[in-house]
């Protein structure tokens, strides 16, 4: 691993200004993906600015309609958390098949959205809950979020505080997983609020994203059999050693079935 | 460069200063020269690094040093009592022949005392799915499940 400063602000403003002074600085959350990048040299920050230290960062609470978590929340406290199984019983469940117990011991729900990694799980939790990214200077939509592969709208000094997730009706997250990393081959997030349904789709292809045609059916009837006839149009998806595209379109629609057959 | 780091290993408190890009499992085996915290993989995987930070499992091969200013960290050589009798989860891994060659040891047990810490009842689907960031290329898992069992059972007897 390339040398770095390294600096622990105990303030959120001053890991702004660390962030706004620095060239090359890089917000350090868990660091469960960041360290083993930079172990493998794929990057080399100049400075790191940890937000261990940041207390306002780690919390859970509701709010009216909400629950809203701190980004420096790890995500064995989020699988844990009473209020979150709760109200929002998939992203617990979501959270708690996250890697492996060591690994959601340090990770950070702030690192995971910030990383949008493609076959991450939060994202999905994001996208498919509705959920606002909250960060030191704005408000931005889930639907705003993610922009691409490993892309987000995030600005290099801008620093996420914490993600609004609205509390469903019912929602389900299932995931057809690689067996060894437990990333998601194919991770579908099924929620229903009042007035409309929500699939949010992370692993099948470059970056997160909704099916419009499983939404509209299921906003007419709630039940499995309402999309097990819709085909997902392989084209723009993942093909790798893990699965081919086609087989990523099958299971997006079948792990859609599974994820509303469980709703709750 | 360096950072000043205070924290406390198996329960004695210490300062060092460190190099910022130090690892947390190169800082356990190469300066406090505790040898027992294993490297298997180096990528975060195999789980043989497993330490306690401030109680719970993490692998230290994917850990800053730095990140554990004011922590308290405990190595598989902080469990044994002080008059060396061996830990209830230790003892389990011995009498059931719960390690072969042994490099996986030290996380494997690092890792149950995680998972028996947060549950009260361990079934066996449990210690599997508690035991899913260690890897044992000997033993077939079979044994470090029994042993696991037994070493959570023996744990809870011992604090009743």
């Amino acid at each position: 691993m390339y040398n770095f400063s390294y600096h622990k602000p105990s303030r959120l403003e001053e890991a702004v200004e660390i962030l706004s002074s620095t060239e090359d600085a890089k917000i350090l959350a868990g660091g469960q993906t960041l360290i083993a990048t930079m172990k493998l040299r794929l990057a080399g920050p100049s400075d790191l600015v940890d937000l261990g230290e940041i207390a306002e960062l780690k919390a859970i609470l509701k709010k009216e309609n909400n629950i809203v978590i701190g980004s420096m929340t790890t995500h064995a406290d989020v699988a844990g958390s009473e209020i979150i199984k709760k109200q929002i019983p998939s992203l617990a469940h979501l959270a708690s098949e996250i890697g492996d117990q060591m690994v959601r011991n340090v990770g950070t729900i702030g690192g995971s959205v910030a990383n949008n990694d493609p076959a991450a799980d939060y994202p999905a939790a994001v996208l498919g809950l509705g959920a606002k990214v909250i960060t030191n200077t704005r408000e931005i939509s889930g639907d705003d979020f993610f922009t691409g592969m490993y892309e987000t709208c995030l600005l290099p000094d801008e620093i996420i505080t914490s993600i609004v997730f609205p509390i469903p009706t019912r929602s389900s997250y299932i995931k057809f997983k690689n067996p060894a990393s437990r990333y998601a081959i194919v991770g579908v997030m099924v929620a229903e609020t009042h007035n409309s349904v929500r699939v949010a789709v992370t692993g099948a292809g470059s970056s997160v994203f909704r099916v419009k045609a499983f939404e509209d059916a299921l906003g007419t009837n709630f039940s499995s059999n309402s999309i097990a006839n819709l085909k997902v149009p392989h084209d723009d998806l993942t093909e790798d050693m893990h699965a081919s595209s086609f087989y990523r379109a099958h299971l997006v629609n079948i792990m859609a079935q599974k994820a509303v057959a469980t709703a709750k | 460069m360096s950072v000043s780091i205070s924290f406390k290993i198996n329960g004695e408190q210490k300062v060092s200063e460190i190099r910022e890009n130090t690892l947390l499992v190169d800082f356990i085996r190469d300066s406090l020269k505790l040898t027992g915290t294993h490297i298997g993989c180096d990528t975060a995987q195999c789980g043989a690094c497993t330490v306690h930070m401030n109680g719970k499992a993490v692998k230290s091969c994917n850990v800053l040093a730095a990140q554990v200013d004011d922590a308290d960290i405990v190595t598989i050589e902080g469990i044994a009592s002080t008059d060396g009798e061996m830990h209830p989860m230790q003892e389990a891994f011995r009498s059931h022949h719960g390690l072969q060659c042994g490099f996986c040891t030290p996380g494997m047990i690092m890792s149950a005392l995680d998972l028996a810490g947060r549950n009260s009842s361990l079934d066996e689907a449990t210690i599997r799915e508690g035991l899913e960031g260690n890897l044992c290329r000997c033993t077939g898992y079979h044994n470090i499940v029994a042993a696991v069992k037994s070493g959570a059972l023996n744990m809870s007897k011992n604090t009743k």
